[in-house]
């Protein structure tokens, strides 16, 4: 009836997991109780987990992002912890199995339920604005991703307290995550998360793809098209032709385990470097994935920060187009050391080092774009600074470790964890944190707190310091990474400054918190009437903040890169149209959330070998899809009179903008 | 707002506090004891060199651009329009080609000459030991003495090593990190790896890949000798009672942690070859491997 699963699946004797788990608990209910008590459920079905629309689902990404980047710390918490006391005859307070689980867990929610969801919860709120488009191409398939991916988030949540998670690495290298070696449920968690967050996103490449290349405003050419949007383009193209080989490679190792198949066994033709080269053709551009967008957002904010156009854009298309292309090119730097000859290490290697003359490009083209500038240094322009003075460094040893020789030396160790933390934390997060802070007066109206936001910057910058460059020293002693203990009482001071660093940053975290609190608390004091908080340049500050469910009550005409910033210099920007029209916006509906509950059943009753659940549930997934393809009533319109009355009140609110409008 | 000075504080006191704390301990792979690593070393070096040319230029104008055109005191002139130079437009795309371009001829070339499955010159003879991983221990085989090990590694100095190396389990990988290069032990495959010791001493060995429960523990003890020393310690393993038949190496080869130093006085013929065998099709189709000419062992 339930398969493997029994009450013994619950880690009853692990304190740890199970105050984790009553304390995920707590909070679930004390939230399910405040949503009882203020009686918003009605408000959250309809306006939240129905919706269709691009913010809403931007903003239910970004607070999935921010959830599990709470998760993904605790977990690093623990790991530094461990490794601060693990020395000597010492083994800390994890046992192996549970350590070999938490590192495995950090990697897999910071890579793909903290970053992935973040980056398209930033895409979803500022792509369709920034091109002038009311909505993306296919609203429910957006809203099917997200479901999709907070199911998988779930699903790994889940395994906090029913079995237990993988611990074979975030990278789950064949042979060891085969039945053979890991018989417990863990890699079958990590499967299912994956293979479903790995769908969600493969749809979402789809969709923005398509919103870019078809739902510009008149005028938008290609080469008109903000970085951000470019660098989503971009990403998304990676996605699309990334995503499904993992799909492909989590597809055969399910074979193996579920089907006693031999693709990657050790045994019976089996062949394991096939899934290490499969992994990275799809990890490698997962990389860029998470980099990128950072990168379109760092575009932004320098820009708008320097009061003063984007240096050299064309180079920075181009760029971002060669680190796109180069990206798929490089997959096998990940295992120099697996014994390939020497041509092809080399050649992979010099593939490698040229993603950084673009990237150099990049770096150099924001340093001019704020030469010459006036810089206000807000917190978007601090994330923006810390990125450019920490990822050089990153960026350095990446390069290094590019070099198959020093790779030799390097591979596998705590140097290696430090290089890429050193390119993923500023390059990617603070990218994140940079467009969490820019775009949340767009999204809410209203602005972050600055104070709260610098505070938690410096936390994070310092902490970062202190908890990332020790591991380079660690790796150039010999530390491999993912140690439960260790031997060598030379290693511990380093890791007891990384455990200290990993503290300032829980203390930035706190201050985010803090910052969040403080500002919603202050709203109507700091409300944003203009939809324009930072004197923006691009078309998203063209709309109110927070937007209206249109966006553009007429769709703007676009004479420039900066499309705005052009309208506002000709005095454009707040001209009140001679009339409205009709406004065409997709309906709410129930079935993207019905297939996201759907797919987490059965990833679950996959993971607990429950087949008739798995059964059920793949139907009802499936017939929820086709319930929604036979639907024709998905679209309502918003008639010119209740636009012109929507627009009017903004316009009311915001005298000086009333006054622009011609007589 | 001031606030980009501390930019710079901020990671100098970070890399201050690191340098003082590096200043009281041994950094293995900065003091390699034999030509591998320090060969390797000196790339890691050169490039680092080579890279500093942009990085640091890239922090110096970070911070000096962001102090001279902040908003509320700038120096510099503005320029809101201004966004392209065709000069600064060639030289951040020229500068960087030509470091790679370095940087590349530098990899191409010295990924060949260090290539792990390359011999190492030398006027000595080299000494041949063949490297099992099992979970989660090294079992040494020196088949040219007819003895073996358990998690200790003894090899005379200035005698170039010549490894073999394969896994009766999952994917590990073998790595003295003062001696250099590591390489990965995989089942049904044989890896090469030559090194050798410029001098005497205790090392220590690691395998660099997690493997499952016991990986924390899957260490080894290098000993480099004297040849004087190494004779004498090849006679001790031999008076060793323990002997390495097929039956005990099954036993040998059950997972374990923490297994102790062991010696076995000697061992029965092809073993090596054997265990990588035994992952081979059934079919008898060849494994497939980046390097059909050597993974069958010489055994064609």
């Amino acid at each position: 009836m339930f398969g493997k699963l029994s009450l013994s699946a619950i880690p009853f004797g692990n304190t740890i997991a199970m105050s984790a788990v009553s304390g995920a608990l707590v909070l679930a209910l004390v939230i399910l109780a405040m949503i009882t008590y203020y009686g918003r459920w009605t408000y959250l079905w309809k306006e939240w987990l129905t919706s269709v629309d691009h913010k809403r689902i931007g903003v239910m990404y970004i607070i999935l992002a921010l959830v599990m980047l709470l998760r993904g710390f605790s977990d690093a918490i623990l790991m530094r912890l461990q490794q601060a006391m693990a020395a000597g005859t010492s083994h800390g307070f994890l046992h192996s199995g549970h350590f070999d689980q938490i590192f495995s867990a950090h990697g897999s929610i910071m890579m793909i339920f903290m970053a992935m969801p973040f980056l398209v919860g930033l895409m979803n709120i500022a792509v369709p604005q920034q091109i002038g488009a009311r909505d993306v191409a296919f609203p429910f398939m957006n809203a099917l991703s997200f479901w999709l991916t907070a199911a998988a988030a779930l699903l790994v949540m889940v395994s906090l307290g029913v079995g237990e998670f993988s611990q074979a690495g975030w990278f789950g290298y064949a042979p060891l995550t085969e039945l053979q070696y890991s018989p417990g449920s863990g890699v079958d968690y990590w499967i299912w998360s994956f293979q479903i967050a790995g769908i969600g996103s493969l749809m979402t490449g789809i969709n923005f793809i398509v919103t870019i290349l078809k739902m510009r405003a008149p005028g938008m050419n290609l080469m008109r098209m903000p970085i951000f949007v470019w660098t989503t383009l971009f990403t998304n193209v990676l996605m699309i032709f990334a995503f499904p080989v993992l799909t492909v490679a989590l597809a055969l190792i399910t074979f193996d385990r579920y089907l006693g198949m031999h693709f990657f066994t050790n045994t019976l033709g089996g062949n394991p470097m096939l899934y290490v080269n499969l992994f990275w053709i799809w990890g490698h551009p997962e990389v860029y994935i998470l980099i990128l967008p950072a990168f379109g957002v760092f575009s932004e904010v320098v820009a708008t920060f320097s009061g003063k156009r984007l240096f050299s854009y064309r180079s920075l298309v181009y760029a971002t187009g060669a680190i796109t292309v180069l990206s798929f090119s490089v997959w096998l730097h990940h295992f120099f050391t697996m014994g390939a000859g020497a041509d092809v290490n080399a050649v992979f290697g010099i593939a490698t080092m040229l993603i950084a003359i673009p990237t150099g490009v990049k770096t150099f083209n924001w340093l001019f774009t704020m030469y010459r500038g006036r810089i206000r240094f807000t917190t978007p322009m601090y994330w923006t600074l810390g990125f450019l003075t920490t990822f050089a460094i990153g960026g350095m040893t990446g390069v290094l470790v590019s070099l198959p020789p020093a790779d030799f030396v390097l591979h596998n160790s705590l140097f290696l964890v430090a290089h890429f933390h050193n390119v993923l934390i500023p390059g990617s997060l603070f990218g994140f944190f940079a467009g969490y802070v820019y775009w949340f007066p767009k999204v809410t109206g209203f602005p972050l707190n600055e104070m709260w936001g610098k505070r938690a910057f410096w936390c994070w910058m310092i902490g970062f310091y202190l908890a990332i460059m020790p591991l380079y020293v660690l790796g150039l002693m010999g530390m491999p990474r993912r140690m439960e203990h260790y031997a060598n009482l030379a290693w511990q001071p380093y890791l007891v400054v990384a455990a200290i660093g990993t503290a300032v940053i829980l203390l930035g975290i706190i201050f985010q918190i803090t910052q969040l609190a403080v500002s919603i608390r202050q709203r109507h004091d700091t409300r944003d009437l203009t939809g324009d908080h930072w004197n923006g340049r691009t078309l998203e500050w063209a709309t109110s903040s927070p937007p209206a469910i249109y966006n553009f009550a007429i769709i703007p005409i676009v004479h420039d890169i900066d499309a705005f910033e052009d309208m506002k210099e000709k005095g454009i920007a707040y001209t009140r149209p001679e009339r409205y029209h009709d406004i065409l916006i997709p309906r709410n509906t129930s079935k993207g959330f019905i297939s996201g509950a759907l797919a987490f059943v059965f990833g679950f009753s996959m993971v607990w070998y429950i087949w008739w659940l798995a059964i059920l549930s793949a139907i009802g997934i499936l017939f929820t899809v086709i319930a929604r393809s036979m639907d024709d009533d998905v679209e309502y319109i918003i008639p010119a009179a209740e636009v012109e009355r929507i627009e009017d009140e903004r316009h009311r609110k915001f005298p000086s903008i009333a006054s622009d409008s011609p007589a | 707002m001031k606030g980009s000075v501390p930019f710079g504080f901020a990671g100098l006191s970070a890399l201050c506090a690191l340098a003082v704390l590096a200043g009281c301990s041994d950094i293995p792979l900065l003091e390699p004891k034999g030509p591998i690593g320090a060969a390797e070393l000196s790339i890691i070096s050169v490039a680092t060199v080579l890279m500093l040319i942009v990085v640091i230029p890239v922090t110096v104008m970070a911070l000096w651009f962001a102090l001279r055109y902040k908003a509320s005191d700038p120096k510099g002139d503005y320029a809101p329009k201004w966004s392209h130079s065709r000069k600064i437009d060639l030289i951040v795309w020229l500068v960087p080609s030509v470091i790679v371009t370095a940087l590349g001829i530098l990899s191409w070339k010295e990924t060949h000459r260090l290539d792990p499955f390359k011999p190492i010159d030398s006027a000595a003879r080299q000494i041949n030991i063949e490297v099992v991983s099992l979970d989660w221990k090294w079992l040494f085989i020196y088949p040219d003495l007819n003895i073996a090990t358990v998690n200790q590694l003894v090899f005379p100095a200035n005698v170039p090593v010549s490894f073999r190396i394969t896994s009766d389990s999952v994917m590990t990988s073998f790595f003295i990190p003062q001696l250099g290069s590591q390489i990965y032990a995989m089942s049904g495959m044989q890896s090469r790896l030559h090194l050798l010791a410029d001098k005497p001493g205790i090392y220590f060995g690691q395998n660099q890949q997690f493997s499952g429960r016991g990986y924390s523990d899957m260490n080894f003890n290098v000993s480099v000798t004297s040849p004087k020393q190494f004779d004498a310690w090849v006679q001790k393993a031999r008076q060793s009672p323990d002997k390495l038949d097929r039956t005990r190496f099954n036993e040998l080869s059950k997972p374990s942690i923490g297994f102790p130093v062991t010696s076995f006085s000697w061992v029965e013929d092809d073993l090596f070859d054997d265990i990588m065998n035994k992952y081979r099709s059934p079919m008898g189709e060849e494994q497939i491997s980046f390097r059909p000419k050597t993974s069958a062992a010489g055994k064609h």
